[in-house]
């Protein structure tokens, strides 16, 4: 093989494993190898580069506020179920009813 | 809470059924908490109980059901439509304009776009960081498909962008 056959070779095999090398999922050996060639060949480090840019940008721009009104609703079902909870523990034959009362509320 | 609700608001499209799914699964995580394992993921535990309400619970109650193929997107790297390295050597390229003027609204809606498997799948990996084994737990499928949905969906999220951008003038519409 020449070099530039060699080269592409190593282009191809790295934009195949692209993923797996950003994911974090590569072993050390495969890794090691993917990194030798990215320092010998700017397009594919660029490529890269491009790759790790957008899912940053996926990864922060995915925001969103969570709304008091949900954070207050949350912890006021769950003390809901914690007290049926400790209603049943402390009188486990009327319990039940009472459970069911509260959720007719 | 905070990436737990972005990820129901991605999952269900719909900001009050969003809210209702992370009460859901917040009630069974509390209810449940003695199944859960100490020593391993607590956040991954969380995922999968929200995965799972959101496909029993609110997929059900849909009429139609959700497509579940993409087009063929197989080979579209969004790099390489924006002109690569001709670009790059050029002076200022495209991408660095792209991938700097995209807004968080557009990388929302580019993600909801996706069908829902392939939704999924990007989520968990490029928004919450999960690895393939933890996605593959999460979703309940064999690490092979989670890596075939990522490449398939990371395709099909890298043409929506294209198009906002192409919207926007800030790509040049294929010639």
């Amino acid at each position: 093989m020449g070099e530039h056959e060699q080269a592409e070779f190593d282009c191809r095999e790295a934009l195949h494993r692209i993923y797996h090398f950003l994911d974090g999922e590569l072993t050390p050996v495969r890794r090691h190898e993917i990194e030798a060639h990215l320092d010998s060949c700017s397009p594919c480090l660029h490529m890269f580069g491009f790759e790790a840019e957008l899912r940053r940008i996926v990864h922060d721009k995915c925001r969103d506020a969570v709304p008091d009104s949900l954070r207050r609703r949350i912890a006021e079902s769950i003390d809901h179920e914690h007290a049926a909870a400790a209603d049943e523990a402390a009188d486990p034959h009327g319990g039940g009813g009472k459970v069911e009362e509260r959720e007719g509320v | 809470m905070g990436s737990l609700y972005s990820a129901a608001l991605r999952m269900t499209r719909n900001p009050s059924e969003a809210e209702d799914l992370v009460q859901e699964t917040y009630l069974k995580a509390y209810r449940g908490y003695d199944s859960f394992k100490e020593g391993t993921n607590l956040k991954a535990w969380l995922y999968r109980i929200l995965t799972n309400t959101f496909i029993n619970a609110y997929r059900a109650r849909r009429r139609h059901p959700e497509e579940t193929e993409l087009e063929d997107v197989e080979d579209f790297y969004l790099f390489h439509r924006l002109g690569g390295l001709e670009a790059a050597a050029a002076g200022r390229s495209a991408e660095d304009e792209v991938l700097e003027s995209m807004t968080d609204e557009e990388v929302k809606r580019a993600i909801e776009s996706l069908p829902e498997a392939f939704r999924m799948a990007v989520l968990l990996a490029d928004v919450e960081g999960f690895s393939y084994k933890e996605i593959a737990e999460i979703m309940d499928v064999p690490i092979g498909t989670v890596m075939s949905r990522l490449h398939r969906g990371r395709r099909a999220l890298q043409k929506a962008l294209h198009d906002y951008g192409m919207a926007r003038g800030l790509v040049a519409a294929e010639s």
